[in-house]
């Protein structure tokens, strides 16, 4: 039998508000453990929540970013169970009437294109944090309270690539929104994973298993990917798939079960009573639809179209939301997307990557990245030097021309100084030089890197092959 | 003099006083008789208890103490709602009532009243600290669960106190007690720092001697509160203004439902009188109907218990609170269960089973669901009949103070002694008892005033007539 996967993820992001959900604490990763909290994030007694009024615009952000429909009228719903680090013991979080529903996401991957549905998006407080030592528990209440934006999917995905691509295109989405660093590390993005297996071609879905404790894209995919062979393995073997949560081990590269359905929680939902139902504007929601910039297919669309370059190219630039607004910073400077481009999306990036830093944190002015690229056109260094002085900008924050004349890099051109050279590679390469004659052309190539070298790399190559070539005619 | 037998506008009319006298004088009185009596479970003598010298002479308050029920959080003071599982519980901040008070100059002496645990009862015996009395009667309950605050107030040892009430437990034990308590419309008064049993039915209010003590110390504490989402912007009156004496013209609604079988004689007696008194000065009297009213008891206990389960799920000895002994190596599970089987009460497990049950997966459409329905047809009853009347009156309780142990062992007796007060916090509207009589056997008799949402001024402009023009409040229990 032949059976098709079937997959729904469901992301947490955490948004970026300077406060809490429901209290006015501030929501900053990494600070001491228990000072960012009060008597309404610790649920003290009497204690009451009061809704942070950017948390629900950022969350109405991104589900009109995702074509959601807004609801009019929703409501906060408390979903009770017992647990150490949650202060109250119920979350506060949306059931049956979240802020938004119906919405979709595009993937548009190499080969294929998809939408995705979304099937709701709704805000939530975050718990707090449990660090176990040898005979202790501690908790970190600072993430408590914290606001978050759960956005599931409908069950679209039909592979673990592909869930992938969703997660990808999601994360570059709520960056560009920034209503979210997306930071998996830092646990402000989070996400659990539903996979089944259905006979191909069958409408009903088949048992799931939910997946967590996910910590990277590549291990939703792993997981997805362990978890398609079992399911299958089991099915095939005549067996059958209970519904169950299973732990993702990164050691392993296993699932593990953690529970089953049988003792699954009873959440026991009710309206939150300590926050009343409101009501969304059409108004409020037009002013925050105009807050939502230029989304990342668009722009690589935009890209490719008005600016000639190749949908690869467009496709790097976007995926980093600064880079594309850096290269676009440069177009305004000097017209010349493909050269910008080229450099941004090779040399730039291989330091970025080597740094781990973003484009702003690199410190390249955009002034200074088109003078190099001038530098390297009109022949005054080549394309090998100009690398190491983007290095040297880096280091120093110097400009590409000072760097070049301090450090005495200018190409050489000069076909006096070039001939010396080539004449002294001529003598000691004498095999070479036979072999050229004798109609082995890469031997040409050997002798031009013999005297680029003699030149500490500042020959102009084009000059220097061609006076070879004419000195061993 | 003895100023403890005075009320707030009494002490605010004599310049006279000093603030520690007033204070020294409750503290003889407390003396006396706190030991018949057992209104009190501390008196909070820290730097915190005490009352804040305010600069400012001219603030409306002036040093005069207000009794706290222990519900209600004061910073830095004991505040552990008569429940072993709150036990050592000091917040770290003030109710907002609590700083509105200390704004217009009342003294918050930690004088804390004895409560049904987490406000769970009708006769304040549900408290770890024990049982209060009925002034009038020793060997009766003081009603609940505000009971501490009725009877302090009742009993002299106090000025006026704050109580709270999810289902009559302002109303109640005022009415046993034989003084004025007020419960404000839901979303009038800020919730913030009252430590919550129903969420959507709680309010705080005043208990106090008469009626315009009750006006005066809800203008000072009611008012939107930016800490509280269902607290509205809705103007706050000064409420004295509202006590004219002339009610030429109200128009009053008896309903039919309150005067059924199974109320005491003497109370519907008591209340018919009390009708022809409003009925001389003026007040147009008329039927009406409030047809679901047999179900606001059932449907009040699903919500209460839904909320109370929930709201008390917090205590589970992670942060503060009771902690108890544990074996070395016990589970986390066995601390929630070791700390809750031991720092709760009776019926407060047994409310919150109840809230748990109703609120659990397959009976939330049958219990929490229906009774949600159910109370907006009890709104609706009210909304339709205060169209046509400005006020309703009612009996406030079907009986008198029962004896102490008498409905301990009968739970569902117990919730009935609630049956006429319950429908105003479903409805979320004011209501007041007020003094209107006495049982032969010497117990006070309370009658109820419910009026539109926010029209406290309605309200307490009817209970004020009456009040002028009879003398039940001025009846002083023998101690």
């Amino acid at each position: 039998m032949e059976y098709e996967t079937v997959i729904g993820l469901e992301v947490h992001a955490q948004l970026k508000t300077n406060t809490k959900a429901f209290c006015g604490c501030r929501n900053e990763f990494g600070l001491e453990p228990n000072s960012s909290v009060c008597p309404v994030c610790l649920g003290f007694p009497g204690s009451l929540p009061v809704l942070n009024k950017r948390a629900f615009e950022l969350a109405i952000k991104t589900a009109l970013a995702l074509g959601c429909r807004i609801q009019p009228l929703t409501k906060f719903d408390r979903k009770n169970y017992f647990y150490p680090d949650l202060p109250k013991n119920f979350q506060i979080s949306q059931y049956d009437m979240p802020l938004s529903l119906n919405g979709f996401l595009q993937i548009e991957e190499e080969g294929y294109k998809k939408r995705i549905g979304i099937k709701r998006i709704h805000l939530e407080e975050d718990a707090g944090k449990l660090m176990h030592e040898e005979n202790n528990s501690l908790v970190d209440f600072n993430r408590a309270g914290t606001p978050l934006m759960e956005i599931v999917s409908e069950p679209d995905m039909s592979s673990p690539q592909e869930a992938y691509d969703y997660l990808t295109a999601l994360k570059l989405i709520l960056q560009y929104l920034e209503v979210s660093e997306c930071s998996m590390e830092k646990g402000t993005l989070r996400c659990d994973a539903n996979i089944s297996l259905r006979e191909k071609g069958a409408k009903a879905l088949g048992v799931k298993a939910e997946l967590k404790n996910l910590n990277s894209f590549k291990a939703v995919k792993a997981a997805l990917e362990y978890e398609e062979i079992r399911q299958r393995a089991a099915l095939e073997a005549g067996g059958k798939i209970i519904q169950e949560t299973r732990l993702w081990n990164d050691a392993s590269l296993k699932t593990v079960p953690m529970r089953s359905k049988e003792e699954a929680q009873d959440y026991r939902y009710f309206p939150e009573p300590d926050l009343i139902s409101f009501t969304i504007g059409e108004k409020e929601v037009e002013g925050i639809r105009k807050t939502i910039p230029e989304l990342p297919l668009k722009r690589r669309q935009r890209f490719s179209d008005d600016y000639g370059l190749s949908r690869y190219d467009a496709g790097v630039l976007i995926s980093d939301r600064l880079l594309a607004d850096y290269f676009e910073g440069c177009l305004k400077i000097r017209n010349a997307p493909k050269p910008i481009a080229n450099w941004l999306n090779g040399p730039v990036m291989s330091f970025m990557n080597e740094r781990g830093a973003s484009i702003a944190e690199l410190g390249i002015r955009q002034g200074d990245l088109i003078d190099l690229i001038a530098l390297v056109e009109d022949g005054t260094i080549n394309n090998l030097t100009a690398k190491d002085v983007l290095r040297e900008m880096l280091q120093t924050k110097s400009s590409p021309r000072d760097i070049i004349k301090q450090k005495d890099l200018a190409q050489i051109s000069d076909s006096g100084e070039l001939s010396g050279l080539i004449e002294e590679a001529v003598r000691e390469n004498e095999k070479t030089v036979a072999d050229y004659k004798a109609g082995k052309v890469s031997a040409l190539m050997f002798l031009v890197g013999q005297v680029m070298r003699k030149s500490k790399g500042k020959a102009n190559p084009n000059l220097l092959q061609d006076m070879i070539k004419r000195r061993l005619s | 003099m003895e100023l403890n037998r005075l009320t707030i506008h009494e002490l605010l009319d004599n310049k006279e006083i000093a603030a520690p006298d007033i204070f020294d004088s409750l503290a003889r009185r407390i003396k006396d008789v706190e030991g018949k009596v057992k209104a009190f479970v501390r008196v909070d003598r820290t730097e915190s208890g005490q009352p804040r010298q305010n600069p400012q002479a001219e603030t409306l308050l002036k040093g005069i103490p207000i009794v706290i029920k222990d519900n209600i959080c004061v910073k830095g003071s004991l505040t552990e709602c008569c429940s072993k599982i709150l036990q050592g519980f000091s917040p770290p901040y003030d109710a907002t009532v609590i700083t509105k008070l200390r704004a217009a100059g009342a003294a918050i002496y930690g004088l804390r009243a004895n409560m049904d645990e987490f406000a769970f009862g009708s006769s304040t015996e549900n408290s770890c600290f024990g049982a209060s009395r009925n002034p009038h009667d020793p060997s009766r309950v003081p009603g609940g669960s505000s009971g501490g605050s009725a009877a302090c107030v009742a009993a002299d040892e106090a000025i006026a106190a704050l109580g709270s009430d999810t289902g009559g437990s302002i109303r109640q034990p005022a009415s046993f007690c034989g003084v004025v308590g007020l419960k404000p419309s839901y979303g009038r008064v800020s919730r913030y720092g009252l430590i919550a049993f129903a969420s959507s039915l709680d309010q705080i209010g005043p208990i106090t001697k008469d009626v315009r003590d009750a006006a005066i110390l809800l203008s000072v504490i009611a008012g939107y509160d930016e800490m509280d989402s269902t607290s509205q912007r809705i103007p706050v009156a000064d409420y004295t203004k509202a006590l004219t004496g002339d009610i030429k013209g109200l128009k009053i609604g008896v309903p039919k439902e309150y005067f059924v079988e199974g109320v005491d004689k003497e109370v519907k007696d008591a209340a018919r009188e009390a009708i022809e008194v409003f009925k001389k000065k003026g007040a147009v009297v008329r039927d009406i109907s409030l047809k679901y009213t047999e179900y606001a008891v059932p449907t009040y206990y699903i919500i209460a218990t839904a909320e109370a389960s929930s709201n008390l799920a917090r205590f589970d000895a992670v942060q503060y609170g009771y902690r108890p002994k544990l074996p070395a190596k016990a589970s986390l599970i066995e601390m929630y269960k070791k700390a809750r089987g031991e720092g709760f009460g009776q019926e407060a497990k047994r409310r919150i089973i109840l809230g748990t049950y109703v609120l659990s997966h397959g009976y939330y459409d049958a219990y929490y669901l229906r009774a949600q329905k159910v109370r907006t047809l009890i709104k609706g009853d009210f909304d339709r009949a205060l169209n046509e009347v400005d006020c309703v009156i009612t009996p406030t309780s079907p009986s008198c103070a029962f004896r102490i142990g008498e409905k301990l062992e009968d739970p569902l007796s117990m919730y009935l002694s609630d049956i006429y007060t319950i429908s105003a916090n479903l409805a979320g509207i004011p209501a007041i008892s007020i003094p209107a009589g006495m049982s032969k056997s010497g117990l006070p008799i309370g009658i109820q005033i419910l009026g539109k949402a926010f029209d406290e001024a309605t309200v307490l402009r009817a209970a004020h007539s009456f009040e002028q023009n009879t003398e039940w409040h001025k009846i002083k229990p023998n101690l």
